[in-house]
């Protein structure tokens, strides 16, 4: 990639990273902001989500406003040869977002598989560690689930 | 919340057309008009059902550093700690857990360099060794939640 477009894009990330204005031409006014034509714009914005440099362009849910108040961050161990397949079997199930795999830090931390459960009641998410555990079967030793009680900070993504 | 408002959330977690009218685009998918669309989504930003409306980046993708930390924080002096890092711009997230590590932030940056300075300034800081989790592999398949 040369260097203008990286400049560019680098320009679109920024102008965009809040959000995208609620115009009925929002591309063309985006376009306008940075000085460039609203086709580069968009073709721009193409090449960042075919590259995967952007994940997706839509609504961002608050979990917290859709009920799905019980968030538990689950944790773990499972044998190394053994993660990365049952890791992409984790992340796939619908409930599942930001399934991980982590370095352990021992001996105050022995997971190495970090899977994200959304559910509205603590119950929910009970019932589906338990679909998680029956998944990884034999190959986990042990597991733990830690609960957010707060957010303390929470902003997108900022770029300095 | 009504039924196009859920159609809203539900349906435009992705996909949301790159073309010169794009809400029009959207909107037809969803049967309303452009005007509803864009009402509709100011309304679920302001009261705080939508956080974002927009593309979503891949931090680390960009060229970024992107990691997530944890402390053990002493109950007594969980404020000023919480206080103290999130002071710094390059928290992006942070959580209190029920655990003995008990706060869990996401430190995102311009270079691994920034990360390791930022975890040093947290550590002197609050005198708390920081522990941290880069990602090694991701098995990430987008989450749709259903309002």
């Amino acid at each position: 990639m040369s260097a203008a477009l990286r400049d560019l894009d680098e320009r679109i990330v920024r102008a965009t990273q809040a959000g995208l204005p609620l115009v009925r031409e929002p591309y063309a006014a985006l376009a306008a902001a940075l000085g460039v034509a609203e086709g580069e714009a968009i073709a721009r914005l193409e090449a960042m989500l075919a590259d995967r440099r952007m994940r997706r362009i839509g609504v961002v849910p608050n979990h917290y406003a859709l009920g799905y108040t019980a968030n538990g961050m689950s944790v773990w161990d499972v044998d190394d040869d053994q993660v990365d397949r049952l890791g992409r079997e984790v992340g796939a199930l619908p409930f599942v977002s930001h399934c991980y795999r982590r370095p352990r830090r021992l001996p105050a931390w022995r997971y190495n598989l970090f899977a994200m459960v959304h559910a509205r009641s603590r119950e929910e998410v009970e019932a589906k560690l338990g679909e998680i555990r029956a998944l990884l079967g034999q190959a986990l030793r042990a597991q733990d689930v830690l609960y957010s009680t707060r957010i303390l900070k929470k902003t997108g993504l900022r770029l300095s | 919340m009504d039924d196009l408002d859920r159609a809203i959330v539900n349906r435009l977690q992705g996909g949301f057309p790159l073309c010169p009218r794009p809400f029009a685009a959207a909107a037809a998918t969803l049967g309303t008009d452009e005007e509803t669309l864009l009402l509709r989504l100011a309304a679920l930003l302001a009261d705080g059902t939508l956080t974002r409306f927009g593309p979503l980046y891949d931090a680390e993708r960009l060229g970024g550093a992107f990691t997530l930390c944890a402390l053990r924080v002493p109950a007594a002096d969980f404020e000023r700690v919480a206080g103290l890092v999130n002071a710094h711009a390059e928290v992006a997230h942070n959580y209190e857990r029920a655990h003995a590590f008990n706060m869990w932030f996401v430190l995102a940056a311009r270079s691994r360099g920034d990360i390791a300075r930022v975890i040093a300034a947290i550590e002197a800081e609050t005198g708390l060794a920081v522990h941290e989790f880069p990602r090694e592999a991701e098995y990430f398949i987008e989450l749709r939640l259903a309002a």
